[in-house]
């Protein structure tokens, strides 16, 4: 009998294509996820390289960084956003791929539209030029991030030289409590890992805690396993994946979702497979989390003081809270209920789907925004936009003074206009907390979407435990 | 990739360590569409003065180093972020040849998809050669990637290490998109097995 296999090491093996003597070993990747940043160079190598596209029917665009979420009409005001949105189309036609334009009612952020229309299955190879990709893992698809350069190598080939990762198995048990979320699951593993501690190896989550997640919540937790350091977050598929893709445009169908469905169920790590590492956390000590520091590792529960540089045993650890507390303009031992938010961000492909709305507007209903404070949520698809308005969430949001807005990755990124100015606070549910990521001297903090909604209605930030 | 040629050319020096690819090709050049022309935003910080004119305190402005192909540089060169701007930029300049006693990993992987050959030399062979193009502005070294030699008309002349596939790669002009390629029979069989195993990957996208 075979040994028994993780379930990376199942796709690794039904993903191997060739194997040369002093050569990275080359694997097949199934699916290529497009977005208008970073492939424009790739097309260009291809061209000028004279090679044939391989696989157009494996290719799924979108359009997300830099497009407005005010005014979508083309041409956009930034001419360098408008180029890059142009020749993304221009290539998408010369090439036949499926692109989901501004106009399209399928646009939205590349992470959230793709799972939408079941493009992406368990057991699959993923491939994005973006970080992020490690959300579909939450399909039990093997998802990462790759360069320009691959993104080329991938369009002429269908395949990636690639050295095989390690595996860490991040088992949550128990029952989160009522006001956690796959958010504050994703940043208490950063939090104990740290940034660096995903480094070469790819997670699996495991544990009661994990599948009692929704599809939604799981994907928020694979997208953030790039910020533990792991190219590549996995849950294994069940009956809530199955049920999540069942209909959808690109899912199996008739015979083939027989076939699909057995093979999907021989995915799963078999048992007594081994890990290079294990982690485990208890559910039931995970508090909602917020983000102090310059680094999605620099987090605390919502009721813990800041830490000082005493705090650290390492001298690294010390020195960068040192340097996070002075860029976060903040001081050791300050409560988190008193520091005063200018901006509230809601969206991002982490936490910009339905449910993340539902759990907000919840909050939000009936509160509002003080003055001083500017809130803006940003659907991560058209649709989902569309079925929030038809559930009326938009008017909880706008009564109580938040903006509503177009679909796109926003002020996740900051690449379309909307950013913080320097020095301003800003509660936010995406993903990198790093220094100007959301304007220059731009200040970050990471939440999940109910807690982004309490500090909105409070200009502050606040326990929603005890609203 | 165009297959990488024994060549004699004008070095020029930047006796800097831990050069980083953003000091390369700063960041707001990254949203350009285009991946040729970035020769001329290399080092743009250091290069230019205010009005964009070339700052003559820049090293790589002296007279004596114009048309150089190789570039003599200190440690940890392109280190930073991973940008593939910077070897585009290196490569556009008109260097394929680099000198260095070490260089960050991913940049030094990317020069070999860009057909520039980093050589990494030890601290004495790296001072030999600094004196001399510091005594000898516009000095021409001699590299021959097959016998992995470099030499110089002062009389230096050594043997350097290179990983076999990489040189291999190198002096035929192969990219990694090249390479995957030659095993592009594995390639279509595995197509071909995967259809019939997984026929469902082939029909619902
Ligand atoms: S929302 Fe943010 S993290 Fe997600 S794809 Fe857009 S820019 Fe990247």
């Amino acid at each position: 009998m075979s040994s028994p296999k993780t379930m990376y090491e199942k796709i690794w093996d039904s993903h191997l294509v060739h194997e040369a003597e002093g050569q990275t070993p080359l694997i097949y990747v199934d699916r290529h996820l497009m977005h208008e940043v970073t492939s424009p160079q790739a097309f260009e190598g291809l061209k000028l390289a004279e090679r044939k596209l391989r696989n157009p029917h494996a290719i799924l665009a979108t359009l997300d960084h830099c497009v407005p979420t005010a005014n979508r009409s083309l041409p956009v005001a930034d001419p360098i956003a408008n180029t890059q949105i142009v020749t993304m189309m221009d290539n998408c036609k010369e090439h036949g791929l499926t692109l989901y334009d501004m106009d399209s009612e399928h646009n939205g952020i590349i992470h959230v539209v793709v799972p939408e229309h079941g493009f992406v299955h368990p057991g699959m190879v993923t491939v994005c030029g973006d970080s992020h990709t490690a959300t579909h893992g939450a399909f039990g698809a093997l998802a990462f991030g790759i360069g320009t350069s691959d993104v080329e190598h991938v369009l002429a080939t269908s395949t990636l030289p690639r050295q095989k990762s390690k595996t860490l198995l991040v088992e949550v048990d128990g029952e989160l409590n009522k006001h956690s979320t796959a958010k504050d699951i994703a940043l208490a593993v950063i939090g104990k890992i740290g940034t660096a501690g995903g480094n070469g190896h790819v997670i699996e989550f495991a544990g009661s805690a994990i599948t009692s997640l929704t599809m939604e919540g799981r994907m928020t937790l694979c997208n953030m396993a790039i910020e533990a350091g792991a190219p590549a977050g996995l849950i294994a598929p069940d009956e809530k994946t199955y049920a999540f893709l069942e209909g959808k445009e690109y899912a199996p169908k008739g015979d083939d979702w027989d076939k699909a469905m057995s093979y999907w169920k021989s995915l799963p790590s078999d048992d007594g497979a081994k890990y290079d590492t294990i982690v485990k956390l208890k559910a039931e000590d995970i508090e909602p989390q917020v983000t102090w520091g310059t680094s999605p590792e620099q987090v605390i529960g919502v009721n813990t003081p800041i830490p000082g540089p005493s705090d650290f045993d390492s001298e690294g650890k010390s020195k960068a809270c040192e340097s996070a507390l002075e860029y976060m303009g903040l001081e050791p031992g300050t409560k988190l209920s008193d520091l005063k938010i200018d901006f509230v961000f809601l969206g991002s492909c982490t936490n910009s789907r339905l449910e993340d709305f539902r759990s907000a507007a919840a909050i939000a209903k009936g509160t509002k925004v003080p003055e001083h404070v500017r809130a803006i949520a940003v659907p991560g698809s058209v649709l989902i936009k569309k079925q929030a308005e038809e559930e009326g969430l938009d008017k909880i949001f706008t009564e109580a003074g938040w903006e509503w807005r177009e679909p796109g990755c926003s002020m996740c990124l900051a690449m379309n206009g909307d950013e913080l100015k320097a020095g301003q606070r800003c509660a936010s549910t995406s993903n990198r907390n790093f220094e100007g990521r959301q304007g220059k001297g731009g200040r970050t903090h990471l939440v999940s979407p109910a807690m982004a909604a309490a500090a909105a209605g409070a200009g502050t930030f606040v326990d929603i435990r005890q609203l | 990739m165009e297959p990488y040629k024994n060549h004699t050319s004008v070095v020029a020096l930047m006796n800097r360590a831990n050069v980083d690819t953003d000091q390369i090709v700063p960041k707001q050049f990254l949203k350009r569409v285009s991946r040729q022309g970035f020769g001329e935003t290399m080092f743009f910080d250091w290069r230019y003065l205010e009005d964009e004119s070339d700052n003559p305190e820049f090293e790589l402005n002296r007279p004596e180093f114009k048309g150089a192909g190789i570039l003599l540089v200190g440690d940890n060169f392109g280190c930073g972020s991973s940008r593939e701007h910077a070897p585009w930029a290196i490569e556009d300049y008109g260097f394929n040849t680099i000198i260095s006693t070490s260089y960050a990993d991913i940049f030094y992987a990317n020069c070999f998809k860009n057909g520039i050959l980093p050589i990494t030399v030890t601290q004495e062979q790296w001072d030999v050669l600094r004196a001399e193009v510091e005594r000898f502005p516009g000095v021409q070294f001699s590299v021959d990637l097959e016998q992995q030699m470099l030499e110089t008309p002062g009389g230096t002349e050594f043997k350097f290490d290179l990983d076999q596939v990489r040189k291999r790669n190198l002096l035929e002009g192969l990219d990694d998109i090249a390479v995957s390629l030659q095993a592009e029979s594995h390639i279509t069989d595995f197509e071909e097995r995967q259809k019939k195993e997984l026929p469902w990957l082939w029909h619902s996208a």
